[in-house]
């Protein structure tokens, strides 16, 4: 066991973990981890899927016990775990999925099951709510909907409601991957307002550069076992990526290997004039076959549109868009298969898998005649295929039968992945391939799109994340709709960024 | 989040605005019903008559009683299809243990003044089963209460011989024929309910965590809400209010029919849709049950008014729920779920 070696520089710890472990049948999900977690300090937690994160969220916050190890809040041991009132008052969790109810009032939501005794009045129940956010500097209409509020505002009034059950605890379990830029900076801005009012947060995230930006202190999982603790000025970016993976790699540069695309040909994409108002506005661009080509911009920049347009979930107004040479029915997702595309959708867990079903499935839903004549799907050849998806694609599983839910986030994506890569497609658009997964599953989807790419295929791919753009031949910049920069390989990340977030030099 | 949420939801926590139509939802119907008066004016001006007022309001309150439970249960996220069996059997048991041997089929174990206690109890037991069945074997709802719902009629048949219970007791009778200030019980018995029902769902912890449960139970069960407790309280004032519905039906008519209730339940989920409650928990109020209810029966009652044959009486019903249905999506402007 490793001892935590940062935090004996901080003050007494606000919550400690004492060589925790817990299984989960044969599967070792947490192996003597310990964690002390500094007053007033933002403390990263970073691990690769599956190393142990979100068990040891569990632990701390009370939703599971240890079967062995111990828990302790300033000192003291944790309440039992059916005691709920008190772990609220010590920690507070703001998980990924949203823990409001979306008919009832943000007041409501603030205050449920505590309204007071007897009959509840509303406006007193507003105006408390009221306060509570205007406390926290919380700008949101205590009477709307919960379900009117977007990922930021929903995540302000799940933290402002973890202070107000006297909770200055609290974990935020990924908290930046369904936001854009600016709310990230806006969320971070508040991180550290709050921890000066003497909030701490434990801070759980995929994105490496956002523990440099916002965190004091990081701790590695990895495999269920704790790696290292340590002040983040004292770990470079290499280091923490070797504590994460066990080895000693960084990101690979993927662009670098590719041969250079002929570009004489058919191009495998090509989209002119294409415009929807209001989202975006004459968007032209070609992706020749063997070419990777970015689509890059913030949120709201439109580009998940276009890449919708692309292949049928949307209908663009003008424009038209042409597959290897083919214009397919402009809005039909079946026309654009056809003409062979091949897609991964920007939300795998809505439009990308049937969860219940198996991975050879999933990864075949696209393509049942390859499966069968006549409307038939043979069981063999779609096991086969899914054996095959599995094999390409290193998909941690038991097998083409294992339902997808039972995978981690990152190994479903690689189901995505495998779907769209099912039909062969001449044309491959990727929106937001890797939002959600680690850095070793990471590598391997660019790869794969690298390597579709190095078969003839064009890929196109739509993100705001700039790893996921490093190999692309040349990114296309969007922002609030227009193409404002093409960039060739070898462009700095600064200036990327600054023209997605619209920065004109 | 997506790219559309991004556009339209703006950064800086700009303020959304207050829905203020949201609470009008509530009276969404209100404009139907006024509606139907003129129409029902129009047609006949008897329908806008005191009496008549009175009898639309009485015919419907037996059932609304199902109609609230049922609201009650929906909002929880669940669904009860056994409270039309219960409406029958509840009072149907009470009048097979009171009634002597003779012409209908009765035991005589027990005297007249039984009769209103085991109706209720009846339908606690009912609720108290579909809950073990429910809440704690966990067992699919939907298919419980359809079994239930069988099970239950075929008891009901069972005990009468298929036959009718009549020469009931006065105490049985009482409430279903009772006139208290110059209206029938049955409207009171059911506006009081409803006001009840209204103030606990509106203004009530207890009645605000069946929101809670319905809308997201996970997030109700971390806010320290006693998810199954609730659940299964739900499931027993949800039969106990459709016993006590069924009295009022058999006081009206002095009897117990075998098929009493039999088919309400149609009725009785299209009423709370087409007022406003989702079969997918968590929104909808008692009183747009209630406007769903009162809107169904003035319908009809200005169908009869209009001297319509009563064979095609089954036809417009029907096509009354599906037009009232597309009503409310209009008035409401809120895709039905």
């Amino acid at each position: 066991m490793s001892a935590p070696a940062g935090a004996a520089t901080g003050p007494r710890p606000v919550a400690a973990a004492h060589t925790v472990s817990k299984r989960f049948g044969v599967t070792v999900a947490l192996d003597e981890v310990s964690l002390e977690v500094s007053d007033g300090h933002v403390h990263a937690l970073v691990g690769r899927n599956g190393a142990g994160k979100s068990t040891l969220v569990s632990v701390l916050t009370g939703l599971q016990a240890p079967d062995s190890g111990s828990v302790e809040f300033a000192g003291e041991p944790a309440p039992a775990l059916a005691d709920r009132e008190a772990w609220r008052t010590k920690v507070a969790c703001v998980y990924q999925k949203s823990t409001v109810i979306p008919s009832l009032s943000v007041a409501e939501n603030l205050f449920l099951n505590r309204q007071g005794s007897g009959l509840i009045s509303w406006r007193a129940l507003r105006r408390r709510a009221q306060e509570l956010l205007a406390a926290w500097e919380v700008d949101v209409d205590v009477r709307a909907p919960a379900e009117r509020l977007g990922v930021e505002q929903r995540q302000l009034v799940e933290i402002a409601r973890a202070l107000s059950h006297g909770s200055r605890f609290i974990v935020l379990d990924e908290p930046t991957a369904q936001l854009d830029g600016n709310a990230i900076e806006r969320l971070f801005a508040r991180m550290r307002s709050l921890r000066e009012s003497g909030v701490t947060f434990l801070f759980i995230s995929h994105h490496l550069d956002e523990v440099y930006e916002v965190c004091d202190t990081v701790t590695v999982l990895r495999d269920a076992r704790h790696i290292v603790t340590s002040p983040v000025a004292e770990l470079d970016k290499t280091a923490l990526v070797s504590a994460m993976t066990g080895e000693a790699t960084g990101l690979m540069d993927l662009g670098a290997q590719r041969p250079a695309p002929a570009g004489e040909e058919v191009p495998a994409l090509r989209v002119t004039g294409l415009g929807l108002p209001g989202v975006y506005e004459d968007v032209s661009l070609t992706v020749a076959p063997g070419e990777v080509v970015g689509l890059a911009g913030a949120g709201g920049s439109g580009k998940m549109a276009v890449g919708e347009s692309i292949v049928g979930l949307r209908r663009a107004a003008r424009g038209t868009v042409e597959l290897a040479g083919v214009r397919p029915k402009p809005g039909s997702v079946p026309a654009a298969l056809r003409a062979g595309v091949g897609f991964v959708p920007q939300d795998r867990h809505r439009e990308g898998l049937v969860p219940e079903l198996s991975i050879a499935e999933n990864a075949t839903l696209t393509v049942p005649e390859r499966l069968g004549r006549f409307g038939f799907v043979g069981s063999r050849r779609r096991g086969e295929l899914g054996a095959e998806a599995i094999e390409n694609l290193d998909i941690k599983a038991a097998g083409p039968e294992q339902p997808v839910s039972a995978l981690s986030g990152g190994n479903q994506q690689k189901v995505v992945m495998a779907r769209a890569l099912a039909n062969r497609p001449k044309a491959l658009v990727l929106m937001q391939p890797t939002a959600g997964v680690d850095v070793r599953a990471k590598e391997t989807l660019l790869a794969t799109a690298s390597a579709a790419a190095g078969d003839g295929a064009g890929v196109l791919i739509i993100s705001d994340d700039v790893d996921d753009l490093r190999p692309c031949d040349r990114v296309i910049v969007l922002f609030k709709g227009e193409v404002v920069i093409e960039m060739p390989q070898g462009w700095h990340d600064h200036d990327l960024i600054a023209a997605m977030e619209g920065i004109r030099d | 989040m997506t790219e559309t949420h991004t556009a339209v939801a703006a950064p800086g926590g700009r303020r959304i605005a207050a829905p203020r139509l949201a609470r009008l939802r509530d009276l969404a119907l209100v404009p139907a019903i006024i509606v139907i008066a003129i129409v029902g004016y129009l047609v006949n001006p008897v329908f806008l008559h005191w009496d008549n007022l009175v009898n639309v309001l009485q015919q419907q309150s037996e059932i609304s009683l199902l109609v609230l439970a049922e609201a009650l249960v929906l909002v929880c996220g669940r669904m009860d299809l056994s409270l039309e069996s219960t409406f029958g059997l509840a009072p149907g048991v009470a009048a097979w243990l009171v009634l002597a041997p003779g012409i209908t089929n009765g035991v005589g174990w027990l005297s007249g003044a039984w009769s209103i206690p085991l109706t209720l109890v009846v339908g606690l037991v009912i609720g108290w089963v579909n809950g073990l069945l429910i809440v704690r074997f966990r067992l699919n709802g939907f298919i419980v209460t359809l079994g239930m719902l069988i099970v239950l009629r075929g008891l009901l048949t069972g005990i009468s011989g298929g036959k009718t219970f009549f020469n009931l007791p006065d105490s049985m009778i009482y409430l279903g024929n009772a006139v208290w200030l110059g209206l029938p019980a049955s409207i009171w018995i059911c506006l009081v309910l409803y006001a009840a029902a209204i103030v606990v769902t509106g203004y009530t912890r207890f009645g605000r965590s069946l929101y809670a449960i319905g809308g997201n139970p996970d997030a109700a069960r971390a806010a320290g809400i006693r998810v199954d407790r609730m659940l299964w309280t739900t499931l027993v004032i949800g039969s106990v209010l459709a016993a006590l519905g069924g009295l009022l039906l058999t006081g009206r008519l002095a009897s117990v029919a075998a098929s009493q209730g039999n088919g309400a339940i149609f009725t009785v989920f299209a009423a709370a849709v087409i007022g406003g409650v989702s079969l997918n928990g968590g929104r909808g109020t008692v009183f747009g049950a209630f406007t769903g209810i009162l809107l169904l029966y003035m319908i009809q009652n200005v169908l009869t008014l209009a001297g319509v044959p009563a064979q095609w009486i089954g036809a417009l019903n029907g096509a009354i729920i599906l037009v009232a249905l597309i009503i409310s999506r209009i008035t409401s402007g809120r895709a039905q779920d």
